[in-house]
């Protein structure tokens, strides 16, 4: 039973489309905070370059370091994936298991981040230095924002798997909470590749 | 089914009235809310216009002086934008769209309430910056860095602004989530996208411009507050700040942002003209597909917004065309509606007067926007009065005289009596003649050379008789809306005698009782074709009317409830359960745009992140509560007695 083409509507919930209200309005509100985000970046790119004083991005951005923490965060992707395929088999325990792990990775992730911006700020890269600064921390900070949404969000769900209030039954609402996880992940793909790895 | 339905109240559902309109996730009831919340502000905002043309009647009066008038500007747009013309629009989504497309509810009832109080809370914030004497002051589009500079806007007035729009905006997102969800997800058996009504499309439309349009401004309003809270650069030319790249942010944005307030209109109209005409609409797929056509070259036109700043002429060349391309698809609307009308027996009840009206007004408004979309045209009528006069004919002429036809048109709908036509037709030739004496001659003064935003003028200029004229116009216009407030009052003294269809409507709306039971349908309708109503009633030429109780028809003979939020559940049908957290965590994000703009004054500073703070506790912990209590009525409720 693959959940991609599996659309388990909640009991009770019949939709023209069969596709549940909460999946539609999740693939609904991606797609605005894809503008959310395109309008962060457009931004970052209007600016690129336009730095009148260091530091600029070659000096402070630490490509192997963030390669590292990019590779964290994709690997959470997988973790959830185990962690639905555990729920859609009643496997709770496994279940638990997983979503412990991605919410880790997650954490991970974002204490990278934490890590990475207090370098920068010895560094003497801060949100007023320069435009780098300013674009930089906002963009990257929108995305550790949405991250640490998507944490806590997981961690109510494990929680609350341990009082029975997120069982087998629930796929869908946890499935709902993968595609914005993803989402995350996607995002911080074209960020890595559009901020850190093309050439300055 | 009397045996197999119980009494809610009976089962420990009474509540007092005003827990029920705090708690309410009823659709018809937030609308009922969202429209008078909105007429409200139309009157507040209304004012304020009234306080301006007091002030320009004449050259050289000092009736509110430059600060104020900033001021009164500043909030008169804002506010009639976000808080009146987007309101309105959802006021109509929600006492119409479900029932037009045979549903008992939106798809997320609960956050269906969460919009409507972020709307009211957010608006009062806003309006709240008066009592405060530091009211925004830098034009609805609050160009930066006037806007993102706490050195050319001291005192928290564009804070109000800033953190005020980005609470209307979520409310907006949550509303276009929830409406393309239930559009999408909830239409009746039979009801394919193409056999929707016309209104139900535009709403559609409009959603999804909201959810792709909104982040553009969330974006941009977030780098001001970044700039005027934190000191970064974004806008700030001495650090390579470009203050063009906020207009690009606004504008995309803003202009679809006039599609989201002008398609819902022209989705009224196109139901109120064929009801009226008692013709089917003329070519609906083109007027559908015009709708879209509009909605998508939207995101293509901002920059004629901006042909001044100096993108060049490549890139005003390029926009001048695909703002001319708009004018196609409008076209099609005008024709198509002028073409319903031709040759159908007319009957020009209020709606049908306010709605064939828009039409024209539109003509007036497109033509004039058509001009300016030519870029050397546009060089002269920028910032001109020419240009405050085509907006107003397409945002009061269109949007308020479409939502005016709204009015009379569901007026039954959502309250089971019919608007006094007497006095709507006085109301009708007033608001038309007020709204032409103001707006046309702001034409002549606009190519005379009289700029927009200027809180007064040099005599010799020569604009004072016109003006005087403008103003006579804005005050016939203001005061006879007091006429519908004379009429809603007259009527609602009335007993609720409307029938379920007192127009000969065409749509599944008037399949029930006026006002609807709570449930809205006892028996989900199956539609045969677009005008589902009209075609159960006469046929079509495919389809044979129905003899008898294939749509709703025993309906229309159930008693009528006084009360329809305590009337007899017909079996198996589950109501969402009234709730307080909608309001709870709309309360919560309020605190933390409040307690932003605490943060940046000097007296309550300390007081700020505290209560932003608070916010993000009380957001939080209404989600959990949200998200623990069940959302459908128990089912022990539906025990039978």
């Amino acid at each position: 039973m693959s959940h991609a083409a599996g659309h388990t509507l909640p009991a009770g919930e019949h939709t023209v489309t069969g596709i549940s209200h909460n999946r539609l309005m999740m693939w609904t509100f991606l797609a605005s905070d894809c503008m959310f985000f395109g309008s962060l970046i457009w931004v970052y790119f209007a600016y690129r370059g336009r730095y009148f004083e260091g530091p600029y991005p070659h000096e402070v951005l630490d490509i192997p370091y963030t390669s590292v923490s990019a590779a964290v965060l994709l690997l959470s992707s997988f973790s959830i994936v185990m962690a639905l395929t555990a729920l859609e088999h009643a496997d709770m325990r496994g279940f638990r298991g997983w979503l412990l792990g991605t919410i880790l990775l997650g954490a991970l992730f974002l204490g990278g981040q934490y890590y990475e911006f207090i370098t920068f700020y010895h560094e003497g890269l801060t949100l007023t230095s320069n435009l780098f600064g300013t674009t930089f921390f906002v963009l990257t900070g929108f995305h550790g924002t949405h991250v640490f949404i998507g944490i806590v969000w997981l961690l109510v769900q494990w929680l609350l798997s341990f009082v029975g209030k997120l069982t087998p039954a629930h796929v869908e609402r946890f499935f709902v909470t993968t595609l914005y996880w993803h989402f995350v992940d996607i995002v911080w793909i074209i960020i890595f590749m559009l901020v850190y790895l093309m050439p300055y | 089914m009397a045996e197999a339905a119980i009494r809610l109240e009976q089962a420990g559902y009474r509540r007092s009235a005003l827990v029920e309109w705090l708690t309410t996730v009823d659709h018809k009831k937030i609308g009922i809310l969202y429209y008078w919340t909105a007429i409200v502000y139309l009157l507040l905002a209304g004012f304020l216009a009234l306080l301006m043309r007091i002030q320009l009647a004449q050259p050289n009066m000092h009736f509110l002086g430059p600060k104020t008038y900033n001021e009164v500007m500043t909030m008169h747009g804002t506010m009639m934008i976000f808080a009146v013309a987007m309101p309105l629009n959802a006021a109509f989504f929600n006492i119409a769209v479900p029932l037009m497309i045979g549903a008992r509810d939106v798809a997320f009832p609960r956050l269906n309430a969460f919009s409507y109080w972020s709307f009211l809370f957010g608006s009062l914030l806003m309006w709240s910056s008066f009592l405060f004497g530091h009211a925004p002051d830098a034009g609805w589009f609050g160009y930066a860095n006037l806007s993102s500079s706490r050195l050319y806007s001291a005192g928290p007035g564009l804070d109000f602004w800033d953190l005020g729009l980005q609470v209307l905006g979520i409310s907006s997102i949550a509303g276009a989530l929830n409406f393309f969800v239930t559009i999408v997800n909830m239409r009746a058996p039979g009801m394919s996208l193409m056999r929707m009504p016309v209104f139900v499309w535009m709403v559609l439309i409009t959603a999804i411009l909201i959810l792709l349009a909104f982040p553009s401004l969330t974006v941009g309003l977030f780098m001001i507050m970044f700039d005027r809270y934190f000191n970064t650069n974004f806008f700030n030319p001495l650090h390579g700040g470009d203050p063009v790249i906020w207009q690009h942010l606004f504008w995309i944005f803003g202009h679809p942002e006039v599609y989201i307030l002008v398609l819902p209109p022209m989705g009224i109209i196109s139901e109120v003209l064929p009801t009226f005409s008692r013709k089917p609409l003329f070519g609906a797929p083109f007027v559908i597909f015009a709708g879209i056509a509009i909605a998508f070259l939207s995101f293509f036109v901002w920059a004629h917004h901006m042909f001044t700043v100096g993108l060049g002429p490549v890139p005003n060349a390029l926009f001048a065309a695909s703002t001319m391309l708009i004018g196609i698809p409008t076209g099609v609307k005008v024709f198509n509606w002028l073409a319903t009308m031709w040759g159908g027996s007319l009957d020009f009840k209020t709606a049908m007067k306010f709605a064939s009206a828009a039409v024209w007004m539109l003509m007036i408004g497109g033509i004039t926007g058509v001009m300016h979309a030519t870029v050397p045209l546009d060089y002269q009528q920028q910032d001109s009065y020419f240009i405050v006069a085509h907006f107003h004919y397409v945002i009061f002429g269109v949007i308020v005289m479409g939502l005016l036809a709204g009015t009379y048109y569901w007026f039954p709908k959502m309250y089971g009596r019919l608007l006094d036509e007497r006095l709507g037709s006085w109301h009708f030739w007033l608001t038309f003649i007020g709204t032409n004496l103001t707006f046309f001659p702001m034409h002549f003064v606009g190519l005379d050379g009289m700029p927009r935003r200027y809180f007064t003028y040099a005599a010799e200029t020569g604009w004072g008789s016109w003006n005087l004229v403008i103003t006579i116009g804005a005050f016939i216009l203001g005061l006879s809306q007091t006429l519908l407030l004379v009429n809603v009052v007259k009527t609602l003294r009335q007993p609720a005698a409307a029938s379920a269809d007192p127009w000969d409507g065409r749509t599944l709306e008037w399949t029930i009782p006026s006002p609807p039971p709570a449930y809205n349908f006892a028996v989900i309708p199956t539609v045969r074709g677009r005008d589902a109503y009209w075609i159960e009633k006469y046929g079509d030429g495919h389809h044979t009317p129905a003899a008898t109780d294939t749509m709703q028809r025993r309906e229309v003979h159930q008693p009528r409830h006084d009360n329809p939020g305590h009337s007899l559940l017909p079996p198996g049908v589950h109501l969402p359960k009234p709730s307080w957290w909608p309001l709870i965590v709309s309360a919560g994000l309020t605190a933390m745009a409040a307690g932003m703009i605490m943060h940046g004054t000097e007296t309550l500073g300390p007081l700020g992140f505290p209560i932003v703070g608070l916010g993000v506790f009380v957001v939080f912990f209404g989600l959990l509560g949200w998200h623990f209590e069940p959302a459908i009525e128990h089912e022990e409720a539906h025990v039978s007695q």
